[in-house]
């Protein structure tokens, strides 16, 4: 394999994955939120492709397709869930979203 | 001879010249996802982001899902969170920091322990042992090869796989109805 090693991929994929997590914990839009969720999982793609390209085995691509098909459900059920806020006048700030709170 | 090393060097450099490029790309697109204050430039923003992925995939020589992660997000995930941003119009907008000022503070220091703790492992307890490379077949990471791993090992990851995408079908659905019809009656 040419150009660098599998440590480099999985420095920018731990990288990447903490800039999602920045967004998710600093970010009050629920749109935001998502869009840094679908960053998460793609770095943590990253590793796994990575790790299949280390020792030649496919079950890491598999992996991450699954992880993939997660990510797709997850942005439907996501983006639901703001539709519906929002057709019940709701605001869309996470800080605000408190009526299940006890 | 000369010549053969000489295209090898070339060949190297360009691979460490996209893989630069791209890594760079991944990680300033992953950054302008979270700064936008206006969801629709970080919808975009999140396209570069899955564009360089792309390429990253393709370096490490998995061509078939950088593929899949092209159709499956370009094509169906973006576009949907486009559409959801355009229904909301300006009501999607947030300014950038939420929360008291502490609260931020603790986030960055959160996620910049994350990425600290394991890189420095990473780097430093895993590096040799992930410094050689397995030699791969020609076909690895192609579709056959894929498709084969999905219908024999990994059956039923593919079962549940499609069971789940049909349940978040539903719940899509569920979601995005209109007012059920007893709330409905019970306005009237």
């Amino acid at each position: 394999m040419s150009g660098p090693g599998i440590v480099a991929y999985l420095v920018v994929s731990i990288l990447v994955f903490s800039v999602g997590a920045l967004g998710v914990l600093v970010r009050r839009s629920p749109l935001i939120v998502l869009l840094a969720l679908e960053i998460m999982l793609n770095s943590g793609n990253l590793a796994l492709i990575a790790f299949s390209r280390r020792f030649a085995d496919g079950d890491g691509q598999i992996f991450a397709l699954t992880v993939m098909v997660v990510a797709a459900a997850e942005a439907v059920v996501g983006l639901g869930l703001i539709v519906a806020m929002s057709r019940q006048k709701v605001d869309l700030d996470v800080d605000k979203l408190t009526s299940l709170r006890g | 001879m000369i010549l053969a090393s000489f295209t090898d060097d070339v060949g190297n450099v360009l691979v460490w010249a996209i893989w630069v490029g791209a890594a760079f790309a991944f990680i300033a697109s992953g950054i302008a996802v979270i700064s936008f204050g206006d969801p629709f430039y970080s919808a975009l923003a999140l396209i570069v982001n899955l564009a360089s992925l792309a390429v990253l995939y393709l370096l490490l020589e998995s061509e078939f899902v950088a593929a899949a992660q092209v159709l499956v997000y370009a094509g169906a995930v973006i576009i949907m969170f486009l559409f959801v941003i355009a229904y909301l119009g300006g009501r999607a907008d947030t300014p950038w920091v939420g929360g008291p000022r502490f609260q931020t503070v603790g986030a960055v220091l959160a996620a910049g322990a994350i990425a600290v703790e394991v890189i420095v492992v990473v780097t430093l307890k895993a590096a040799d042992a992930l410094g050689s490379v397995h030699p791969i077949s020609a076909s690895f990471g192609s579709p056959a090869t894929v498709g084969r791993l999905f219908l024999s090992d990994h059956l039923l990851a593919f079962e549940v796989t499609s069971i789940v995408l049909l349940v978040a079908a539903i719940g899509g659905v569920v979601l995005g109805r209109s007012v059920p019809s007893e709330q409905r009656a019970e306005a009237e």
